[in-house]
C-alpha cells in the first residue's frame, strides 16, 4: 500500500526522524489557515506547497512551488489544488491533486551550507535481507545515480539476528561525508528511520532528499513510504490510511469483489486463475497482435459469481474489444466454470465484444461443450495455442 | 529416482482439522502419498481422515517418524509453523500459505540458514514426484510418470506446463513449485540443482516470472555447471508494467534487470531454451531433447 508524503511523514515523526514540517489542506481556504498555523508553529516565512498524490517527480510536472510570503499561498494553492498533475511516473493521463501540503522553509540561510542526501530502506532479496541505501547524490534519480555511478551508491545490509547495529548507522553517517553535529544527527535519523521501518512493517522507504540544514540538523524533506500488504491485518491504523482517490476505480471495485485485478492501457481483456498463468496469458495476448487491457485473477475458486464480478469490471473498460477467459482446473471443474460463464453472460446480457473462452484441465471437453451449445457468442479453446488463434482471429 | 518427495516420504500436515488441511490432505491421500497424520495444537490424541493428530511436530517425529510436512496454516502463524517444523528436524518443509509478513520471512529465512531442513515456497503449489508422491495442491491427474522435471514460480502455470508434456508424450519426474513470494526457501537455482543431480531428469522445464533475479541466477549457474540437461525456460510477465505488482507478491518489475526481457536474455545467452509464448514449452521441450 502506497501512502502519501504528509502521512509518511507523521509516521516517521513518531519515531523521532526529523522532518520538514508542514500541514496538510484540501482546499485554498484550508491551504491559508495552514500556513499561517505553521508559521505559529516553526516561525516560517516562506512556505513549499507540495501536491500530494501517490507519484513521484512531482515538482518536474509544476505540482511543487515556493511561496516567499503569506501573500503568494492563496494563488499558488488555488493552482495546484484540483489540477492534473503530470508527471514522469503518472503517465500521460495524470493524477488529480485533491490535497496539498504547505511545508516550512528548510533550506534557509546560515552557518554552513546546505547538502542533500538520498536514504531509502528495502529489501534485497537476494540475500533475504534489508538494506539501507545512501548516496551523497540527493534530490537526484537513484536509478540514473546507479547506472552512471554506482560507486556513488553505499549500501549496509542488515542481519536480522541482531538488527540494525550503533557502528552501522555511524558507518553510513562517515561514509556521507558528515561531521561534527551533522555527523551525530545522521546517525540519529538513521537509527530511528529504521526502527520505523521495521516497526511498521514496511516494504519501502524513500527519503529523498534527506537535508542536512545550514545549522546542521538531519530532516527528511520528502518520504516515500510504502506497506506490506500482506502486514495490514497487524496495523488497522496504518490500513486506514488508504486513499482510494489515488486508485483507479475500476482497482477499487475490483478489490471490494476479492478479484486481483491491475488496470492496463490495451484492447484485450482477460480473467485467469492463477497469477503466473494471468501473467503468461497476457504475453500471449500480445504475442497474438493484441494488447492486454487488464491483469485480472480470479483465484483458485473460480464461480458464477467470481466469474460475473469479473466480466463486470472489465466491460466497464472502454478500450476491451474482446476478452479472454483462461482457466487452468485443477481442483476447479470446468464444467462449473463453463456454466458460471453461461449464467453470468445471460445475467449480464448484450455483451457486444467477443468472448473466448478457454477451459483446460478437470473436465475441460464438458466445459467445451456447455459453451458451444450455449448459443452465446462465446467461442471455446481448449489448448493455450488454440486461444491464442482464436484472440488473432477475433481481432481481424 | 526424483527430488524432495517419493514413496519413503512420511508426510504430515500442519493445519490438518482446518478446511484446506483437511481438503487437500484428502486428495494427497488419495492420490497415494504416505500422509501419517497431522498436527493442531490442542487436538493432539484426535483421529482425522482416519490419521492420528498430535499437538506438535515434535511428536508426529518422534510418534509418527515424520520427515517431511506441508503447511496449510493462516498467514499469521505460518512463519512460526516452518520455524517449528525445521525444529523438529523435518527434512522437507512444504508452506503453501499465501501472504506471510515479509518481516516474518525475513526471521525464517535466518532461522533455517543453520537448520537441516529444506523450504519449498511459501505461495507455492506443493511438490509433486508423478504417480508416486503428492505433497501440495497440484491437480494429479494431469501428471505421467517420466523424466522431466519443473520448477516453478507458479501454480497454474506449472499445471499447463505439466498437461503440455504429458499430451506431447513427456511424463515427469518431479515438479516444484517454489513460489512467488519475495522471499522463498527453495530458489530456482537450487530447485534446478537438485533436478540436475537427479539421473532420472532428462530435461528441465523452469518456469519464471517478473521481479528478483531468481532465475537469471539460475541459468548462470546452468551454464558454469556445462548445460548439462536441456532446459525449456519461460517467464511471464513480458507484458507487466513497471512498478505493478502482479498477483503475486513477489511479481513486481523494480528496475531494468528484473524484467521478463532482460531475464529471457540472460537465460538465452547461458544456452536455455527460452520460450516467448507459454504454448510452447511441451513441444520445446521434444526438440531440445533431440539436440
Amino acid at each position: 500500500m502506497n501512502l502519501h508524503e504528509y502521512q509518511s511523514k507523521e509516521i516517521l515523526k513518531r519515531y523521532g526522524v526529523k522532518i520538514q514540517e508542514g500541514i496538510v489542506a484540501d482546499s485554498p481556504a484550508t491551504a491559508l489557515e495552514a500556513a499561517k498555523a505553521l508559521t505559529a508553529q516553526t516561525g516560517t516565512k516562506w512556505y513549499v506547497v507540495k501536491a500530494q498524490i501517490h507519484a513521484g517527480g512531482r515538482g518536474k510536472g509544476g505540482g511543487i512551488k515556493l511561496a516567499k510570503g503569506i501573500d503568494e499561498i492563496l494563488p499558488i494553492a488555488e493552482k495546484i489544488i484540483g489540477m492534473t498533475l503530470v508527471t514522469p511516473q503518472t503517465g500521460a493521463e495524470g493524477k488529480k491533486v485533491h490535497q496539498v501540503l504547505i511545508a516550512e522553509d528548510v533550506y534557509y540561510p546560515g552557518e554552513t551550507p546546505t547538502k542533500e542526501y538520498y536514504v531509502s530502506v528495502l529489501l534485497d532479496r537476494k540475500t533475504g535481507q534489508n538494506v539501507i541505501v545512501a548516496s551523497q547524490e540527493g534530490g537526484m534519480d537513484i536509478e540514473e545515480v546507479a547506472e552512471h555511478r554506482p560507486e556513488a551508491i553505499i549500501r549496509e545490509y542488515v542481519n536480522p539476528a541482531v538488527g540494525f547495529q550503533d557502528f552501522q548507522a555511524r558507518k553510513l553517517a562517515f561514509a556521507l561525508g558528515t561531521e561534527g553535529q551533522a555527523f551525530k544527527e545522521m546517525v540519529a535519523f538513521l537509527k530511528s528511520l529504521y526502527r520505523a521501518y521495521e516497526d511498521i512493517d514496511a516494504s519501502l522507504f524513500e527519503i529523498n532528499p534527506v537535508l542536512k540544514t545550514s545549522d546542521n540538523k538531519i530532516i527528511a524533506v520528502d518520504a516515500k513510504v510504502n506497506l506490506d500488504d500482506n502486514a495490514l491485518y497487524r496495523h488497522k491504523d496504518l490500513a486506514e490510511l488508504r486513499d482510494v482517490r489515488e486508485e483507479d476505480p475500476l482497482e477499487v471495485e475490483a478489490k471490494a469483489s476479492d478479484l486481483n485485478y491491475v488496470k492496463l492501457d490495451g484492447n484485450v481483456g482477460c480473467m485467469v486463475n492463477g497469477a503466473g498463468l494471468a501473467m503468461a496469458t497476457m504475453d500471449i495476448i500480445k504475442l497474438s497482435g493484441g494488447e492486454p487491457a487488464n491483469f485480472l485473477d480470479v483465484g483458485g475458486g473460480a464461480n458464477a459469481k467470481t466469474v460475473e464480478a469479473g466480466f463486470r469490471i472489465i466491460l466497464k473498460d472502454p478500450n476491451v474489444k474482446a476478452i479472454l477467459i483462461n482457466i487452468f482446473g485443477g481442483i476447479v471443474r470446468c464444467d462449473r466454470v463453463a456454466n458460471g460463464v453461461v449464467e453470468a453472460y445471460k445475467k449480464i446480457g448484450d455483451i457486444k465484444v467477443p468472448i473466448i473462452v478457454r477451459l483446460q484441465g478437470t473436465n475441460a471437453q464438458e466445459g467445451a461443450k456447455i459453451i458451444d451449445e450455449s448459443g452465446l457468442k462465446v467461442f471455446s479453446a481448449i489448448t493455450l495455442k488454440d486461444a491464442a488463434e482464436r484472440v488473432k482471429e477475433v481481432l481481424k | 529416482m526424483s527430488v524432495l518427495v517419493n514413496a519413503n516420504s512420511r508426510i504430515i500436515v500442519q493445519g490438518f482439522t482446518g478446511s484446506e488441511g483437511t481438503f487437500h490432505a484428502g486428495q494427497m491421500i488419495e492420490y497415494g502419498s504416505n500422509v501419517v497424520g497431522g498436527v493442531t495444537p490442542g487436538k493432539g490424541g484426535q483421529t482425522h481422515l482416519d490419521k492420528p493428530v498430535f499437538n506438535s511436530v515434535k511428536e508426529a517425529v518422534e510418534k509418527a517418524q515424520a520427515n517431511v510436512s506441508i503447511i496449510f496454516v493462516p498467514p499469521a502463524f505460518a512463519a512460526d509453523a516452518i520455524m517449528e517444523a525445521a525444529d523438529a528436524g523435518i527434512g522437507t518443509i512444504v508452506c503453501i500459505t499465501e501472504g506471510i509478513p515479509t518481516k516474518d520471512m525475513i526471521a525464517v529465512k535466518k532461522y533455517l540458514s543453520d537448520k537441516n531442513s529444506v523450504l519449498v515456497g511459501p505461495n507455492c503449489p506443493g511438490v509433486m514426484t508423478a504417480e508416486v508422491c503428492k505433497v501440495g495442491i497440484m491437480p494429479g491427474f494431469i501428471f505421467k510418470k517420466g523424466t522431466i522435471g519443473i520448477v516453478s514460480k507458479s501454480g497454474t502455470l506449472t499445471y499447463e506446463a505439466v498437461d503440455q508434456l504429458t499430451k506431447v508424450g513427456l511424463g515427469q519426474t518431479t515438479a516444484i513449485g517454489i513460489g512467488g513470494d519475495p522471499i522463498i526457501g527453495t530458489t530456482t537455482q537450487q530447485a534446478v540443482e537438485m533436478l540436475m543431480n537427479d539421473p532420472e531428469t532428462e530435461g528441465i522445464v523452469m518456469i519464471g516470472e517478473i521481479g528478483g533475479s531468481m532465475e537469471a541466477d539460475a541459468a548462470r549457474w546452468i551454464k558454469e555447471n556445462g548445460n548439462k540437461k536441456p532446459v525449456v525456460g519461460f517467464i511471464a510477465g513480458q507484458t507487466a508494467p513497471k512498478g505493478r505488482r502482479m498477483g503475486h507478491a513477489g511479481a513486481i518489475v523494480g528496475g531494468k534487470d528484473d524484467t521478463a526481457a532482460a531475464k529471457m536474455k540472460i537465460m538465452a545467452e547461458c544456452g536455455i531454451h527460452v520460450v516467448e509464448s507459454p504454448a510452447e514449452i511441451g513441444v520445446t521441450m521434444i526438440e531440445a531433447l533431440k539436440k
